[in-house]
């Protein structure tokens, strides 16, 4: 599995300059990557990028040779930082996480998700908690590439610990790809076996 | 020492509660009169506004509240009876003007060509004086309370379709909405299920609040001969036939049944405004 982005070049349309310029990088599933960068360095943008997210961009993202699908299911999933940005107001957690699979009661469990949260609506959930389902709803089963953005950045260092935990097991077992994109140095060499620096391979 | 602050402020929940529970307590009150208005004049039988040339032209008394007409019929029950049938049709036609609304806007949000071409049609719609619309439709459909619904309906979605529109456009750029069609969720499937539970507000309101506006059209375009037939037990009939005994007196003829239709029409207006306050997104959660 390879997800390749060739001379990706990027400017927002109200800016002047442009953010990423001649970006060249591949990812696949044997390493545990970690994207490291200063805040507002791009970050978030590439990982757009990356998962088909922004589509206005100069260069090509590529997944297995192809490039990545326009309708269906995205195998190339982020996960965003604000969970609650990522969730309907006006549904129950059940069908938040039903949207994308069904979810068996072990994995539930794994990701410490209690039953009596699934009939509460988003509101009535703290951001960790959300993030839990943010995360597993990513993990669905046809999900090949996963793109954590700051995924944890706003939680506190134990519920990072058992959210990232629970992802990587499954990760591994499944087989799939995995970037994890933070600013924070010591998170990426705990969690990564290799780690790019987006200013190293950024030509601005 | 909250209860010895009587002044109005938002960060005594006493006064928050009492703003609630008034706000629903003027939503059941208006809705019981209407309900009552409307179920009792399903039980007048038109048939049974009798004539009594015993008692015509009497002026209101404890007998007959509104007075009776030429005719000897009692007003006050001819003017329930014209009620009720005004808040049948003022559904009608906001109910139909609603779903005209709801599929206008919905079809706008698939493409920009299409948002365009709603867009000119509102402002189109807009551009021309109601009643005469509604009179052209009226007219062209044989008259009658169809013609007066659809000719309602036909002019009244314009400013529902806006609003929702609106909130779509915003909808659609949510990021869970995005997120929906990234796990290969169809734009119908999205437009049901994601878009539709968040208009679901803007829905209901919109539709009490054309009510009025049905209610006042219906009245006056009958009143002017285009609307209901004059065997009709409406409002509109009463009040211009009531036109041609003002001047003899009868001032009772059009007064009560025209404060009536008034009352009525302010009625739904608070209703309509107090459920928006209720069901306000932004004070939903307090
Ligand atoms: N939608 C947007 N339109 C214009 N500029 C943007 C937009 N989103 C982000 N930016 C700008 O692009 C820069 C990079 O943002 P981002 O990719 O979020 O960085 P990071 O994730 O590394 O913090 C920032 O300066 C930000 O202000
Ligand atoms: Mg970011």
């Amino acid at each position: 599995m390879k997800l390749k982005a060739t001379n990706i070049s990027f400017k927002y349309p109200s800016a002047k300059n442009y953010l990423l310029k001649d970006i060249n990088l591949e990812l696949d599933n044997k390493k545990i990557m970690g994207l490291i960068g200063d805040s507002g360095s791009g970050k978030s943008t590439l990982c757009k990028i990356l998962s088909g997210y922004v589509q206005k961009y100069e260069g090509e993202v590529s997944f297995d040779d192809a490039p990545l699908p326009k309708k269906g299911f995205k195998p190339v999933q982020l996960i965003y930082q604000h969970p609650e940005k990522v969730m309907n107001p006006k549904w129950k957690m059940k069908d938040v996480l039903g949207e994308s699979w069904d979810v068996d009661e072990k994995t539930l469990s794994e990701f410490g998700i209690q039953k009596s949260w699934l009939t509460r609506f988003p509101q009535e959930l703290s951001g960790g908690e959300l993030q839990r389902f943010s995360v597993l709803r990513a993990l669905n089963p046809k999900t090949k590439f996963i793109i954590a953005d700051e995924m944890t950045t706003m939680l506190d260092a134990i519920t990072q610990v058992q959210i990232l935990d629970s992802v990587l097991k499954l990760v591994k077992e499944r087989n799939m790809g995995f970037l994890l994109v933070s600013h924070d140095m010591d998170l990426v060499d705990t969690i990564c076996d290799d780690k790019i620096y987006l200013k190293d391979i950024n030509n601005i | 020492m909250a209860n010895s602050n009587n002044g109005p402020s938002i960060y005594n929940p006493f006064a928050k509660l009492n703003l609630r529970t008034k706000t629903l307590i003027t939503i059941g009150l208006s809705v019981f009169i209407l309900v009552i208005v409307v179920i009792s004049s399903l039980f007048i039988n038109s048939g049974d506004i009798t004539t009594n040339f015993q008692a015509m032209n009497k002026p209101p008394s404890f007998e007959h509240f509104f007075g009776t007409d030429w005719m000897g019929r009692d007003m006050f029950t001819r003017t329930l009876k014209g009620l009720g049938l005004s808040v049948q049709i003022g559904a009608g036609a906001s109910i139909l003007s609603s779903l005209i609304a709801i599929v206008l806007s919905f079809i706008g949000s698939t493409n920009r060509f299409l948002d365009g071409v709603i867009s000119w049609l509102v402002d189109l719609f807009l551009s021309i004086p109601h009643i005469l619309l509604i009179i052209l439709i009226s007219i062209s459909l044989g008259g009658g309370a169809f013609g007066v619904t659809v000719g309602v309906a036909l002019t009244h979605w314009t400013s529902l379709t806006r609003v929702l529109r609106a909130e779509i456009k915003q909808i659609k750029t949510s990021d869970f909405v995005k997120l929906s069609e990234r796990f290969g969720k169809s734009k119908l499937w999205i437009a049901r299920k994601h878009i539709l539970p968040l208009v679901t507000t803007q829905i209901i309101v919109g539709t009490i609040l054309i009510f009025p506006h049905a209610i006042m059209h219906e009245a006056s375009v009958t009143f002017l001969g285009f609307g209901l037939s004059p065997h009709e037990p409406a409002i509109g009939i009463i009040l211009s036939e009531s036109m041609k005994y003002l001047a003899t007196g009868n001032w009772w003829l059009a007064l009560f049944p025209g404060l009536s239709l008034l009352i009525l029409v302010l009625l739904f207006d608070i209703a309509g405004e107090n459920i928006k306050k209720i069901l306000d997104p932004t004070s939903a959660n307090e």
